[in-house]
C-alpha cells in the first residue's frame, strides 16, 4: 500500500504543479469577481473541472441564465464522454471506488490513467487509481483555495507555468506512440484537431473535432494486433 | 447577481459535468455486453484524444508574429526530444516548462 501511494505521488507530480498553478489562477480570478474562499472551495470540490471553472467565472459575472450555463457546460465538458468510454474496461472491477473514480476523471487524471500500468500488480491497481484520483483532486482544491486566500499578495512571475500541462500531454502522447505499432488513431487525432482548429477557430473547434474523431475511429479497421 | 442564482449555477455546472463523466458507465454497465464498436472506441480513443489535448493546449498560437508561436514550438520540441532521448516524464516536463517560462518572460 505504501509503495502504491509512493508511486502515485511520483506520477502525479506534473499534475500537482499544473493544478496548484491553474487552481491558484482560478482562485485569484474568482476573488477578483467578488467571491471568496468558501465559493472557491465548493466549486473545486463539486465541479472539479479546470477549464469549466474558468469559464464559470465569466458566466457568473455576466449573470448568464441557467439554460446558458447548462448548455455551455454540456458543450465544454462533452470530451468527458470520450474519457468514460475509454475507461469502461479499466474501471470495471474496482468496487466501491468506482463512483469516485468516475466523478474525478478530469483531463489530467485521464491522461495518467492512459499510461501503461502493467508494472503494478493487478490487485493493487484499483488502489493506485484511487490514490492518483484523490491526490489530483486534493492538489486542485489546494490550488483554488490558496489562490482565493493569498492570491493577490503573491508577487511571483509565473507567466508561462501553464505550459506544464501541455508538456504533460506531449510526453504522454509520445509514450503512447512508442508503446503501440498502430499509429492510425493518433494520426486521426492530430489531423482532425488541426484541421478543425483552422476551420472553426480556437473557441469552437472541440465539438467538431470530437465528431470527426468518433466517426473516423468507427470506420477505422484495426490492424491485427501483433504487439 | 443573487446568491441563489450563484449557487444554482454552480449546481447546474457540477451536475452537468458529473453527468457527462458518468454517462458512458450508465449506458454500458456491467450487466450488458459492451458493443464491439464501443470497445474499439475505448481502445483507440486515448491515442486520438491525447493528440486533441495537445492541440487544445496550443490552440491560442498565432502566426502574426514570432512571439505568437515560437516559444510554444521550441518548448514542445525540447520536451519531446528530451523525452525520446531520456524517457523521463518528469525531467521532460520540468525542462520544457522552465524553457517555456524563460522564453516568454525573457526572450519574446
Amino acid at each position: 500500500m505504501k509503495q502504491i501511494i509512493k508511486k502515485a505521488l511520483v506520477d502525479t507530480v506534473p499534475v500537482m504543479t499544473g493544478y496548484l498553478c491553474l487552481g491558484f489562477g482560478f482562485g485569484i480570478l474568482l476573488q477578483s469577481a467578488g467571491y471568496g474562499i468558501f465559493e472557491a472551495f465548493v466549486m473545486s470540490v463539486t465541479m472539479y473541472a479546470g477549464s469549466m471553472q474558468y469559464i464559470a467565472v465569466g458566466l457568473l459575472a455576466s449573470g448568464a441564465s441557467l439554460l446558458t450555463v447548462a448548455l455551455t457546460t454540456l458543450l465544454v465538458q462533452a470530451r468527458h464522454l470520450f474519457y468514460g468510454i475509454s475507461m469502461l474496461d479499466k474501471y470495471k472491477n474496482v468496487g466501491k471506488r468506482k463512483l469516485y473514480l468516475i466523478f474525478a476523471l478530469t483531463d489530467e487524471t485521464y491522461s495518467l490513467m492512459c499510461n501503461d500500468h502493467s508494472d503494478i500488480p493487478l490487485d493493487k491497481r484499483k488502489d493506485y487509481y484511487l490514490a492518483v484520483s484523490m491526490l489530483n483532486h486534493s492538489y486542485w482544491i489546494t490550488g483554488c483555495v490558496l489562490g482565493a486566500t493569498v492570491g493577490t499578495l503573491v508577487n511571483f512571475n509565473s507567466e508561462g507555468i501553464d505550459f506544464v500541462l501541455t508538456a504533460l500531454f506531449v510526453t504522454i502522447f509520445l509514450e503512447q506512440w512508442h508503446n503501440t505499432k498502430k499509429h492510425v488513431p493518433a494520426i486521426i487525432g492530430i489531423v482532425a484537431s488541426v484541421v478543425c482548429l483552422i476551420i472553426f477557430g480556437s473557441e469552437n473547434f472541440l465539438i467538431p473535432t470530437m465528431a470527426v474523431i468518433a466517426t473516423a475511429l468507427c470506420i477505422y479497421k484495426e490492424e491485427r494486433a501483433d504487439d | 447577481m443573487t446568491d441563489t442564482h450563484f449557487w444554482l449555477s454552480i449546481a447546474v455546472m457540477a451536475v452537468g459535468t458529473a453527468l457527462l463523466r458518468f454517462l458512458p458507465f450508465i449506458i454500458f454497465n456491467g450487466n450488458r455486453k459492451t458493443p464491439p464498436l464501443v470497445e474499439k472506441l475505448g481502445r483507440t480513443l486515448p491515442y486520438a484524444v491525447m493528440a486533441m489535448l495537445v492541440v487544445y493546449c496550443l490552440k491560442d498560437v498565432n502566426f502574426a508574429g514570432v512571439s505568437g508561436f515560437l516559444p510554444q514550438f521550441i518548448a514542445c520540441v525540447i520536451t519531446g526530444v528530451l523525452y525520446i532521448w531520456k524517457r523521463n516524464t518528469l525531467l521532460s516536463i520540468l525542462v520544457g516548462t522552465l524553457s517555456y517560462m524563460a522564453l516568454v518572460q525573457l526572450v519574446f
